[in-house]
């Protein structure tokens, strides 16, 4: 923090406290009325009885504030330390800084601030480590770590399309359970692989260590900046994955048919090469896409292929809205990473766009997947009931309001990335029930 | 008396203290507080500063920080001298309001830093409720490395009071070397 900015926010403060030495080597710290003159700060003198204060150049004078908030502990903390030379001429004390530093969450929020100090963690534990001579790590359970890198809650994206896949072939007089069970493992195990591949080429590339702003919602798991996990451990997760999900896939292949083989080798490759060299498909502006594919078309007539050995343009056309919103999650969580993105060399649309076309490529794609499901009720692709996908129209709605004014606001616009969570998550499950109360409608 | 002792004080001024237990009023202070600001010594000679949470458990002055912030941590490690000022009038909701520093030695305990600071949760929910929210295991994923805390263990040495928190007149002080030296 420099001087002047940390003597303009002074007038925030009701009083100092003088830190200069004293007997024993001891510090000693007194609180004091001041005021700031020219670049410097007056302070009143004040007693220690006979530990006598006297004219140093080591003195620190700190202003520091938080609000009571009962009920809950208290709020706007906010602090500033001054470095500097004392004074203590009568009649009044004076305090000249050379140096500054402090911390006011309603400037920084705690979430940055504690992203911020991640290396002095590292450096805290290398030292621990040396201390004891054994390695010193923090500490979470082996599931909770799973559960974070993983990103397992994101599996919806995936179980979405799925059932809406299987929903469509279950509308045209398919369907097995084991089949379908092995379509979900399989894809499952694909967007694990995804995620955690994701976050090994995202740290390796640097983008991960320079974004102070993640949100559960963006930013990766964290696990390998947090020192939970090492790269190793995750590089042995997402091969185990991937390789589930190729096992599946070959026995798939192996039941319902070669016809499968190139829409699994799409999503394989598609899912690896999402942050992986060379294609970095994220870093190239085409994440979106590749996400949209992935999570849309790909799934759905996967599944649906599954079933029943045979490609079909409804549960294409269902998978266009689904595409599009689990682009849009992507698209939307962007926003908060697009500093850390850009330094990182991962050019999204997010980094490509001004805010305004940001806003506005959201809002055309939201109104095409709605069109795309009136269209092809009205051409008899779809049946009718689908049209109850539309009663997600106000979580669209607020989902745009929000990013638009918060776009600039990491941590206020974690709500509204949750909306935009449950827009793709609530818009596919409705095709689903709508798809299945066509088969009840149809009889 | 002269010279000093073993902590460094003057032996002629330790002598003249009351030296029995820690003032009412600045117990008062501490079990009210929900900010002191705690000054270390860093390995150049220089002081630093930081707001923390103060809690009193009869015996020491205890604070808790998160291994993220340690450099104060680092700084106790080498010099254990610290000093503990009581002097937000808004952050310290004691009725009638006094001001209050205390010097002491500091030692920290990091021997397990996920669980070693629970100890002090009780007294951090008397004083930050919302505490227990973030506590649970959902939320604590969210800031995982804030939670792996160590224990900072103040024995104090002296203590100022300035009664009103008027510091410009002279404090009464409290020399503790007897009781906990």
């Amino acid at each position: 923090m420099r001087v002047d900015k940390a003597l303009s926010k002074l007038g925030d403060y009701s009083h100092a406290v003088l830190v200069v030495p004293s007997d024993g080597g001891y510090p000693l710290s007194v609180a004091t009325s001041f005021k700031v003159i020219d670049g410097t700060v007056e302070v009143a003198p004040v007693s220690a009885g006979s530990s006598v204060i006297r004219d140093t150049s080591n003195a620190r004078l700190v202003f520091s504030h938080v609000r009571p908030y009962p009920g809950v502990g208290y709020d706007q903390r906010r602090y500033v330390e001054l470095s500097g030379a004392l004074s203590v001429t009568a009649p009044s004390w004076r305090f000249a800084p050379s140096a500054a530093r402090g911390w006011d969450e309603q400037e920084l929020s705690f979430p940055e601030l504690v992203q911020r100090a991640i290396p002095q963690g590292r450096r805290y534990l290398a030292a621990l480590s040396a201390e004891r001579g054994q390695p010193v790590k923090p500490q979470m359970g082996l599931g909770w770590r799973f559960f974070l890198a993983t990103r397992l809650p994101f599996l919806t994206a995936t179980i979405v399309p799925v059932f809406l896949g299987l929903a469509a072939a279950a509308y045209d007089h398919h369907f097995s359970l084991g089949l379908a069970a092995l379509t979900l493992l399989g894809a499952m195990a694909v967007h694990l692989g995804l995620n955690v591949a994701n976050d090994i080429f995202d740290t390796l590339s640097g983008v991960d260590d320079v974004n102070f702003t993640p949100t559960k919602f963006s930013g990766g798991s964290r696990v390998l900046q947090y020192g939970l996990v090492s790269l190793r451990q995750m590089m042995t997760l997402a091969a185990v994955f991937y390789a589930i999900a190729i096992i599946i896939g070959l026995v798939l292949v192996a039941i319902a048919g070669p016809g499968l083989l190139w829409l699994g080798v799409a999503g394989v490759l598609i899912s690896y090469f999402y942050t992986a060299p060379p294609l970095r498909l994220v870093h190239r502006g085409l994440g979106e896409l590749a996400v949209a594919l992935g999570f849309g078309p790909i799934m759905v007539l996967g599944a649906y292929f599954v079933q029943t050995r045979q490609y079909a343009w409804r549960p294409l056309i269902l998978s266009i809205p689904v595409a599009i919103f689990v682009m849009l999650i992507l698209y939307a969580n962007e926003i908060p990473d697009r500093f850390a993105d850009a330094k990182g060399g991962k050019r999204t649309l997010i980094v490509r766009l001004r805010p305004a076309a940001v806003i506005g490529g959201y809002v055309a794609a939201a109104a095409v997947a709605y069109l795309v499901v009136i269209v092809g009720v009205i051409t008899g692709l779809l049946p009718w009931p689908t049209l109850i996908s539309l009663l997600t129209i106000p979580i669209a709605y607020q989902t745009v309001q929000g990013l638009r004014a918060h776009f600039e606001s990491p941590y206020q616009l974690m709500p509204y990335l949750g909306k935009n969570v449950n827009l793709h998550l609530f818009t596919g499950l409705l095709l689903v029930v709508g798809v299945l109360i066509g088969i009840l409608v149809r009889r | 008396m002269v010279g000093r002792d073993a902590h460094g004080y003057d032996r002629a001024v330790a002598a003249t203290m009351g030296v029995r237990a820690m003032p009412p009023p600045v117990i008062e202070l501490l079990d009210k507080a929900l900010v002191a600001e705690l000054t270390v010594i860093d390995e150049q000679g220089r002081f630093r500063t930081d707001p923390l949470i103060p809690f009193w458990d009869g015996r020491f002055i205890l604070m808790t920080s998160s291994m993220l912030f340690s450099r104060k941590l680092q700084d106790i490690k080498r010099n254990p001298k610290v000093s503990v000022s009581l002097s937000d009038p808004v952050g310290i909701p004691a009725q009638p309001f006094s001001r209050a520093t205390i010097q002491g030695d500091a030692r920290v305990i990091d021997t397990d830093l996920h669980q070693g600071w629970y100890r002090l949760l009780p007294l951090w929910e008397a004083k930050e409720p919302i505490i227990k929210t973030f506590l649970k295991p959902m939320q604590k994923l969210g800031l995982p490395l804030f939670w792996e805390r160590a224990v900072i263990e103040i024995t104090p040495r002296r203590v100022f009071w300035w009664p009103a928190g008027d510091t410009t007149r002279d404090p009464q002080v409290t020399d503790l070397l007897e009781v906990f030296g």
